[in-house]
């Protein structure tokens, strides 16, 4: 930047040489206009499409935690996790400790890749999981025989199915402060955030439900329901498989992405249309 | 006033009349800037060539064509696409629906208008000139006329001898608003405002029930981390159930008993880390209820103020003024959850009346 503010220009003093040729070199064609126009729209839109499809993809498994392998876990568990939860899950001052969180929170934890940590951040972040379905299972039997917490869910509240109407409800009351009433996800204090809702497993979100993990309160069963945290899971099912009625949703993301569209897309049309009327015909 | 020369019509040319200035001026200016006119005019490629002419000229009728297409198809969409189909409304239907219906008309509108400017632009005579500005005040007799018509007017109704008429109709017209006045008045709330927003549902002995079930919550239920919305009990079943949801909202949360720091004269409001606060926000009354259970912050959503549940819900960032009053809680021989009084002070934004 200094040196930029430092170094005059050589093109400014040569233009103020020539100002008889400037008046009509300086006038840009009414087309260019429109072309700036339509390339800031579409890198702007390309940009926006890219973030949206970044998301990736990731699918609770169906392995059993009766048939999984504790020894197996436990060697996993020694292995991958031990250097901060501790060799018997107790903790260390990096990591909390793992006795009593349940089958279900190792399950949530792992099955959706948050851990093990890549890096450390404001929260653990969603990414392709680094285990396999059977592992993560041999994992979440290992933690749960240390000590009883919350378990995997049972299969008959991840069907999808239930009270739509209920569940969305229950959403707007206990999840949308946070997670966005179309389950979009939203920002929170010191990069931390509710992570979308788009795409999660039933069986995920139920154990976050149960578990609340990191920063997420938890929403034990007297509080909500097995059957009405089926019906917020067939509510965000619902979501998922029916598109928004009202046209694009723009990710869902409310007056943010809405009035950046506005004011990109309206008011450039209309700051396009001006130019076109005020411009001479040739 | 300065007299103006005539320009001809067509031309740019504006005749500047030489004024003298007024005679009391010592110094006449003779540096005035002088208009330079308009530059020659441009001639359009529709002026030069009668093929380029036509070729405008289908232009502004694809435009007017285009916009006829769009109004005959949004009408044509709203047939071909009725919402309501086999009785219920399916929600797929309404997007394509209103799409077709919006582009159609949007068509039609902007077909009118973008034909009728490059109609406007290429084809009507381009050449630029100047129009003189019109005197606006009327000729002497003009005014002279006008003056007598009031005159006349006053003298044949009297207007200005008849004091009684005259103070009576003003009277009249002063008194016709009042009924207005009085039935909008009526339209405010009976109770007085500032004891409306001073007082919540919450009375002492009201248990904490779950939103929007309207079940009691016991103690035992609410695990380390979690939150609870809360209504007080029999919000479902008052007359107006909005009104008083949106004052007496509460957020349940449990924590470590350690980790709270009450001040004196509330040791008693929580129950082994169990603490009530309201939910609505102090700044303009979002219900903030983004609870981290990790760092015990409530966040708003609407202005971004931070509450720290372990100081009381002192506001640690944003717009917020005032800590969220506390709900004072206890525990029933049954293990139910009780309030001990209604919030100690007004919950929500500031109000004029309130003296902090």
């Amino acid at each position: 930047m200094a040196k930029s503010a430092s170094s005059p220009r050589p093109s400014r003093p040569a233009r103020t040489g020539r100002p008889a040729r400037s008046t009509r070199t300086g006038r840009r064609s009414p087309l260019a206009s429109v072309a700036l126009l339509v390339v800031g729209l579409l890198a702007t839109g390309g940009a926006y499409a890219m973030f949206t499809t970044a998301a990736s993809a990731e699918e609770g498994g169906n392995a059993s935690i009766a048939t999984a392998d504790k020894e197996n876990g436990e060697k996993l568990f020694q292995a991958n996790c031990a250097t901060c939860h501790g060799s018997n899950g107790e903790g260390t001052n990096q990591a909390p400790t793992l006795l009593g969180v349940g089958a279900a929170s190792v399950d949530f934890q792992v099955g959706t890749g948050r851990m093990p940590m890549a890096v450390q951040g404001p929260q653990a972040e969603r990414k392709p999981p680094q285990f396999t379905d059977e592992q993560t299972k041999d994992l979440a039997a290992y933690i749960a025989s240390l000590a009883p917490g919350p378990d995997i869910p049972a299969d008959e509240y991840l069907t999808g199915k239930g009270d739509v109407t209920e569940g969305a409800e229950l959403f707007r009351i206990n999840c949308a402060m946070c997670h966005n009433v179309a389950g979009a996800g939203g920002a929170l204090t010191e990069g931390k955030f509710a992570p979308s809702l788009k795409g999660v497993s039933a069986a995920h979100i139920y154990e976050a439900m149960i578990t609340g993990p990191q920063n997420m309160p938890v929403f034990n069963d007297q509080n909500i329901s097995p059957e009405d945290k089926a019906n917020i899971i067939a509510y965000l099912t619902y979501l998922d498989e029916h598109a928004s009625p009202g046209g694009l949703d723009l990710g869902d993301l409310g007056p943010v992405s809405e009035g950046l569209f506005v004011w990109i897309f309206a008011l450039g049309s209309i700051v396009a249309i001006t130019v076109w009327l005020t411009a001479k015909s040739n | 006033m300065a007299d103006h020369g005539s320009a001809d019509s067509g031309t740019a040319v504006e005749i500047i009349a030489t004024d003298p200035g007024p005679r009391s001026a010592a110094v006449v200016p003779t540096d005035r800037p002088q208009n330079p006119g308009f530059p020659p005019e441009r001639k359009r490629v529709a002026d030069l060539d009668p093929a380029k002419e036509k070729q405008q000229e289908r232009r502004v009728v694809a435009w007017f064509v285009l916009g006829i297409v769009g109004a005959v198809g949004a009408v044509a969409a709203y047939v071909a696409f009725p919402l309501d189909t086999h009785g219920a409304v399916d929600p797929s239907t309404t997007r394509i629906t209103t799409l077709l219906i919006g582009l159609g008309i949007a068509l039609g509108l902007f077909g009118i208008g973008f034909g009728a400017v490059h109609w406007a632009k290429s084809l009507m005579h381009g050449h630029d000139l100047v129009e003189m500005r019109h005197p606006t005040r009327g000729t002497p007799e003009t005014r002279e006329k006008a003056v007598a018509v009031f005159t006349a007017g006053n003298e044949e109704s009297g207007f200005s001898r008849r004091k009684a008429i005259v103070g009576t109709l003003i009277g009249a017209l002063a008194a016709f608003p009042l009924p207005g006045i009085v039935l909008f008045r009526g339209l405010a709330p009976k109770e007085d405002a500032n004891d409306v927003l001073r007082h919540t549902m919450w009375k002492k002995d009201t248990r904490l029930t779950r939103d929007p079930s309207g079940t009691p919550i016991k103690a035992s239920e609410v695990t380390l981390g979690s939150a609870f919305h809360v209504i007080p009990e029999g919000l479902n079943d008052s007359e107006h159930k909005l009104e008083e949801k949106a004052k007496a909202a509460v957020l349940l949360m449990r924590l470590k008993p350690e980790d709270l720091h009450p001040s004196k004269g509330r040791e008693n409001w929580a129950y082994d880390g169990i603490v009530a606060y309201s939910k609505i926000c102090t700044h303009v009354g979002c219900p903030v209820a983004l609870y981290e259970q990790q760092t015990h912050h409530l966040l708003c959503p609407c202005h971004q103020s931070q509450f720290d549940i372990t100081r009381e819900a002192e506001v640690i960032f944003g717009p917020a003024k005032r800590p969220l009053p506390q709900l004072p809680i206890y525990v029933d021989d049954e293990g139910y959850l009780r309030a001990r009084s209604d919030f100690h002070e007004p919950v929500g934004p500031s109000f004029w009346e309130r003296e902090h």
